[in-house]
């Protein structure tokens, strides 16, 4: 049990460094398919790292796929054709801008929601207090017999809170 | 023999912690003083024990001594001194025992500087303290316990991930878990004032403090961590929105927020409850930040199937102490709420300080979200997915636009209703420079069509703009005489001029990550000896490479002379590190550093041809990240030695004792 935990923290450790990926002989002569091969590669995740693209990863695979859209790329495809490709090979998982979906509505929507559920909350309360903040609540039946015991029964130095 | 003595010490404190959870809870609620004292003695020898029980596995360590299981499998006789101590947290087991060192520490500090809290809340805070040690000591020795002897013992030890070997990973646990045990004194003041029924501007005073100090070490640690992951990842990123980082992050973040309904609760009596809640969810983070980093659930959802106990543990300490204290919460904040307290027009410093609490408070949502998704995800049966970075540049990002604009303006309103058109007035010059400057800057890196840019620049313009105009007006500058104005810069309180710092700050760390992602320049070539290559104004000469030697490692350091218009500026020495005990590589960067820039080398691997490659980086501004990050920390140093933090710690009147305390104690 712990011998593959242990292996597992080491794997997830190991797999940290080596950002620095992309070699000399892969970059492409024209500089904007290389700049669009770079825009591409930084989200597409390297599927046996740890949270890292293929653009700064220096596994084996996340090289081969690097090659594999420069070479869509060479051969004319869209930046979105690139990325259809990879994802018709190896699912949602290779990408790190996850698709929005049924799946993932909560994931793309629920930053948004939260912030104006929260904000739509915030104005309703400010506008009550303007409306309406003079009263406070009447004392209820059980606080009044506290305020009628503290008055009759306390000593006067109670009375003197800041 | 001396591990024993650190495992008994632990064991003591166990038990010193149990009682100090119990004991001092009931005697506040049955008024008994004498027993209420006795949570002082006990955070103290509490804190003694568990400093013990560290000493005693540094001393493990320090001597090499490999019958004990945990310095085996996490140091080596090579490893210089400085690794093999920082090794002791350097571990599962060790960080845990540096939690716990700190918890107590501050819970010492509580019990011993604390004469002027009143009785039953010292009490209250000391015994909430206490069962937070009490569930980390026993996590720690039913199911992490490092003083576990190995027999017979290895000759030698496996050594540390040579990752970790190094300065800025050394020290960053011990700030981090400064920062987040630091919150835990905010969240025992929290659940004390939940048990009390009663939240006051004296309470959020004891709050401030605390929670000044672990934001303050919680942003160096973050900050250290980010500086690693730059000069050792070798690529010149500072931030992957990696989970391990955004576990840090979220505390951080609602931290922040803590920090700033503090001070409304102090100044105002206002958000009383939010600041509660708050002061709950800020440790609750830290908590789960600790545990999942720790864990390895985070890795994948498997490692924690893989050793169920500690898992099972740690769900169930995090469902007490997070779940115990919202129930509390939900059941005792109603009360809290005071009939008219603090009202305030939705434009003042307390609409100003909501909205900062608002966004804050989204921003850690989503990156909660964008963290725990994929797991949650998976869990239920959802299929895999990746969130990286793409994810959180479009959700995070966006909501910290209005945050930073509102920065420089918020401490210019005034309490209660503020002068927007006021405020409009006297920004007029300051948005006049903040626009300049950003054309300016894309205009300079030729970069004209980056909108983004510029805004991220003009953010951070702006919000250092109103740091010092809001300065220029409070000392009337340039409208008074010199000498006039030097004298009420000299009497503004210092509370004040720590906020000022920590929100230029603000801006210099949004100036320093705008320009280095987006006007970076990278080259990667294959280089042979004598020869050069040009990265942005500087000329890159590859003298030779060779091989050396340090302590544990060899490597291939290569000389590259750096020379700027022909003058030569630096000599960088870039290495390749091989760690035989560990079998692992490091690149070690080097890194030009100027006020403006950092050119940033990084050795590759060789071709069959005698050449190397070479990637170097320019990047822009870079160093204001780090900068600006300590100087958030000297904010919150300069804001914590105001005096109304030393003298004016103030005692509740015996008449504002809540009644459950004795009559006559205070």
């Amino acid at each position: 049990m712990m011998r593959r935990l242990a292996l597992a923290l080491m794997l997830a450790l190991a797999a940290l460094p080596a950002r620095a990926a992309v070699s000399p002989d892969e970059i492409l002569a024209d500089p904007t398919l290389e700049a669009r091969a770079r825009g591409i590669t930084k989200q597409l995740r390297c599927l046996v790292c740890q949270n890292q693209s293929i653009d700064d990863s220096n596994a084996p695979l996340a090289r081969d796929l690097r090659i594999l859209v420069r070479e869509r790329l060479k051969a004319g495809d869209g930046d979105s054709a690139v990325i259809a490709f990879v994802v018709a090979r190896y699912g949602d998982f290779v990408l790190l801008r996850p698709p929005v979906k049924a799946t993932t509505w909560l994931l793309w929507f629920g930053p948004a929601l939260l912030f104006l559920g929260a904000a739509i909350f915030l104005w309703l309360r400010a506008r009550r207090r303007m409306t309406a903040p003079v009263a406070p609540a009447p004392l209820d039946a059980d606080e009044q017999k506290k305020l009628d015991a503290l008055m009759g029964g306390e000593s006067p130095r109670r009375r003197g809170s800041p | 023999m001396i591990p024993e003595l650190g495992h008994y010490a632990l064991v003591l404190a166990l038990l010193v912690a149990a009682y100090q959870s119990l004991a001092p809870l009931v005697a506040a609620a049955r008024g008994h003083a004498a027993v209420m004292e006795t949570a002082v003695p006990a955070a103290q020898s509490q804190f003694i024990l568990v400093a013990t029980a560290f000493a005693a596995l540094t001393y493990a360590y320090v001597t090499s001594d490999f019958s004990v299981a945990n310095v085996a499998q996490n140091s080596h006789s090579a490893k210089p001194l400085l690794y093999k101590i920082t090794g002791v947290w350097g571990n599962h087991e060790g960080s845990l025992l540096l939690w716990a060192l700190i918890l107590t520490l501050f819970g010492a500090a509580v019990a011993t500087f604390g004469a002027n809290l009143p009785p039953a809340l010292k009490a209250r805070v000391l015994a909430v303290q206490g069962m937070i040690g009490a569930g980390f000591l026993a996590f720690m020795l039913f199911t992490s316990n490092p003083f576990l002897r190995l027999d017979p013992a290895p000759p030698d030890g496996r050594g540390l991930n040579p990752l970790l070997q190094d300065p800025g990973l050394a020290f960053h646990p011990p700030f981090l878990y400064l920062g987040y045990v630091g919150f835990s004194m905010a969240f025992s003041f929290a659940v004390a004032a939940l048990i009390e029924g009663r939240v006051d501007a004296a309470w959020a005073r004891w709050v401030r403090p605390w929670t000044l100090a672990a934001w303050g070490f919680l942003t160096v640690g973050i900050g250290l961590g980010s500086w690693w992951a730059y000069y050792e990842l070798g690529w010149g990123g500072f931030w992957f929105w990696d989970p391990v980082e955004n576990a840090s992050f979220m505390p951080w973040l609602v931290g922040t927020a803590l920090l700033h309904s503090a001070v409304v609760v102090e100044k105002r009596d206002a958000l009383k409850s939010w600041t509660i809640l708050l002061a709950i969810l800020t440790f609750g983070l830290s908590l789960i930040g600790t545990f999942l980093v720790r864990s390895g659930v985070l890795t994948s959802v498997h490692a924690f199937a893989v050793d169920p106990e500690r898992g099972i543990f740690i769900l169930g300490l995090l469902l007490l102490a997070i779940g115990g204290s919202l129930v509390l919460y939900a059941w005792r904040a109603p009360a809290l709420r005071a009939a008219g307290a603090g009202l305030f027009k939705p434009v003042s410093r307390e609409g100003a300080m909501v909205l900062n609490n608002l966004l804050l408070s989204v921003a850690a949502a989503t990156v909660f979200l964008g963290t725990l998704y994929p797991l949650f995800l998976d869990m239920i049966g959802g299929g895999k997915i990746s969130v990286g970075a793409p994810y959180f540049n479009s959700t995070f990002v966006p909501l910290m636009v209005p945050l930073l604009a509102a920065v420089a303006v918020g401490p210019m309103l005034a309490w209660k209703r503020g002068d927007l058109e006021g405020v409009a007035a006297r920004m007029r010059i300051a948005f006049l420079v903040t626009v300049a400057v950003a054309l300016l800057a894309v205009g300079l890196a030729g970069d004209w069509t980056n909108a983004l840019a510029g805004l991220g620049i003009g953010l951070g313009v702006w919000a250092i703009a109103g740091a010092l105009v809001e300065w220029a007006g409070r000392i009337q500058l340039f409208r008074a005489p010199l000498a006039d104005s030097l004298r009420r810069a000299a009497g503004l309180p210092r509370s004040f001029y720590g906020m000022s710092i920590a929100h230029a700050a603000l801006g210099v760390v949004v100036l320093g990550i705008t320009a280095s992602s987006a006007w970076q320049t990278e080259v990667i070539k294959v280089v042979r000896a004598g020869e050069s290559i040009q990265v942005a104004s500087y000329t890159l000469r590859l003298s030779d490479v060779r091989e050396a030697r340090g302590p544990n490692y060899v490597s291939q350091l290569a000389r590259i002379d750096v020379a700027r218009g022909g003058q030569p500026v630096a000599v960088l020495e870039p290495e390749k590190r091989r760690y035989p005990v560990e079998g692992n590589n490091t690149t070690e960067a080097a890194i030009y550093t100027t006020w403006f820039a950092d050119l940033y080398v990084v050795l590759g691997d060789p071709d069959e041809k005698g050449g190397w490659v070479i990637r170097a980086y320019h990047n822009p501004l870079v160093p204001w990240i780090w900068g600006g990050a300590v100087l958030m920390f000297v904010g919150g140093l300069v804001s914590l030695s105001d005096r109304r933090h030393r003298v004016g710690a103030p005692r509740r009147s015996a008449a504002a004792e809540p009644a459950t305390a004795p009559s006559g104690t205070a």
